[in-house]
């Protein structure tokens, strides 16, 4: 496995640094053929680079949720590549996928999607524990990453007994044990109250600037603007993306215009 | 108006200068809405005409000092009780703007939609960031808790902004679906129906 064995370090600024960890390139899906031919994605372009977070958003039917299960792998284009940490992984067998989706991918839903019969702690252990890694290690693997997010008193509670917001902090820990370094979200704040939901995209925020890369399929603005980048999809073409500029420069262009 | 309350609630808390005035009060505000020296000026000799403030010696470097009085305490009082009138809203430039857009010739309203939606978005996006950096310590002092509560304001009117931009792309995307499956009977009299059939036309004939 030589193309994990050395990630480059994490960028501290969180402005991105160093090659992809997600590509899509002329990204295409259709459905079905003919007069009842669906275009979920138009030939989709999108880098996305170590430390940085993009938010996809879009109405109903332009195309985030099919954008996300083509990166994650979890369905297939009808053209185009999807690269992940430099391999395309249609190129890999379904066995290197299934490696791939373990060991570079990380997964977060809406609806949490935790192992009702295993506590927190094990829950962010399986999948390295798959990986080979001895339960050992991997226990204190996640007891540290629960640790960092000042979340140690749950390790040893089951899903049913934390709150929703606890509950989508350990998948985010899980979604990014280990050498993963590529979390894909979908809506993950969508069952939470502002409050929980703006600590949830907080915590993403920060692994993220700790070296992580992230999209996050989102309708809510306000999540969304957590981002670095927010793209816009529209009928299964991306229109348009934003980024933010250095927050110290956006006070004076304000005043700016309420002074007019 | 906010200004002259403003003020008054710095002056409740004991004799100040003019630009320490201006100081505290963006402070308060984290520069959201700077002040200039003059405004407060202008503001405190207003004050001072209708009884609500008095000039009271000066301090050690020789600055004159304001204080409240008491007719200016049941003002601010007053202000505090009573609600931010919302009834009677200002002029809003980007809906006057999607208004004058529908059916304008030669304008794409979802362009316009999408253009202003970038930019609010770029602006919550930087809104966030500031937030962020407040959070990244415990407010520490009033100030600081006032701060963050301005730019919380902020990125909620950016995010209602934000929807609303969201839900008139829909509207008009339904309104046009339902004038375009409307029966192709009835031509003349119905073309100038309104906002709807004006839409589906502009749709069907785009550059």
């Amino acid at each position: 496995m030589p193309a994990s064995a050395t990630p480059p370090p994490p960028s501290s600024s969180g402005t991105p640094g160093g090659s992809p960890v997600l590509e899509l390139r002329a990204l295409t899906r259709t459905h079905g053929s003919g007069i009842a031919e669906v275009h979920a994605l138009r030939g989709i372009h999108l880098s996305v680079y170590p430390g940085e977070l993009v938010a996809v958003m879009g109405p109903s039917g332009s195309g985030k949720s099919t954008l996300l299960t083509l990166a994650g792998g979890l369905d297939t284009a009808t053209s185009g590549q999807v690269v992940i940490e430099g391999q395309d992984i249609a190129a890999l067998g379904p066995k290197g996928m299934a490696a791939l989706r373990r060991r570079s991918v990380g997964y977060v839903f809406q609806d949490y999607n935790l192992i009702p019969a295993l506590t927190a702690a094990e829950n962010i252990a399986l999948p390295r524990e798959l990986d080979g890694v001895s339960v050992r290690k991997a226990r204190k693997e996640a007891l540290a990453a629960l640790a960092e997010m000042k979340l140690e008193e749950i390790a040893d509670r089951f899903p049913d007994e934390m709150s929703g917001g606890q509950q989508q902090r350990v998948a985010i820990a899980r979604a990014l044990v280990g050498d993963r370094r590529l979390v894909l979200a979908d809506e993950p704040t969508g069952a939470l109250d502002s409050e929980t939901g703006e600590a949830v995209l907080a915590l993403l925020r920060t692994r993220c600037d700790q070296g992580a890369a992230g999209v996050m399929v989102t309708h809510e603005p306000r999540y969304a603007a957590w981002a670095d980048r927010v793209v816009f999809l529209r009928d299964g073409s991306i229109v348009d993306q934003t980024l933010s500029t250095g927050a110290e420069s956006l006070l004076s262009a304000g005043t700016a215009e309420a002074a007019t | 108006m906010s200004i002259r309350h403003g003020l008054l609630a710095l002056l409740e808390r004991g004799p100040r200068y003019g630009s320490r005035l201006r100081t505290e009060f963006e402070s308060r505000t984290g520069s959201t809405w700077p002040l200039n020296v003059g405004q407060v000026y202008t503001t405190l000799s207003r004050l001072e005409r209708d009884g609500m403030i008095v000039q009271e010696g000066s301090d050690d470097a020789g600055h004159d000092l304001y204080a409240i009085t008491e007719d200016g305490r049941t003002e601010l009082r007053t202000w505090f009780e009573t609600p931010v009138d919302r009834t009677s809203p200002p002029r809003d430039e980007l809906a006057i703007k999607l208004a004058m857009a529908v059916g304008a010739p030669g304008v794409d309203i979802r362009e316009v939609i999408q253009s202003q939606r970038h930019h609010t978005l770029k602006a919550m996006q930087d809104y966030t960031r500031l937030k962020a950096q407040a959070l990244a310590d415990v407010p520490a002092n009033r100030d600081e808790v006032a701060w963050l509560l301005v730019v919380e304001q902020l990125i909620f009117q950016a995010e209602a902004e934000a929807r609303w931009l969201d839900h008139c792309e829909s509207r008009l995307v339904r309104l046009a679906e339902a004038a375009a499956t409307e029966p192709a009977a009835e031509p003349g009299p119905a073309a100038t129906r309104g906002p709807a059939r004006a839409l589906a036309g502009r749709t069907r004939s785009k550059r």
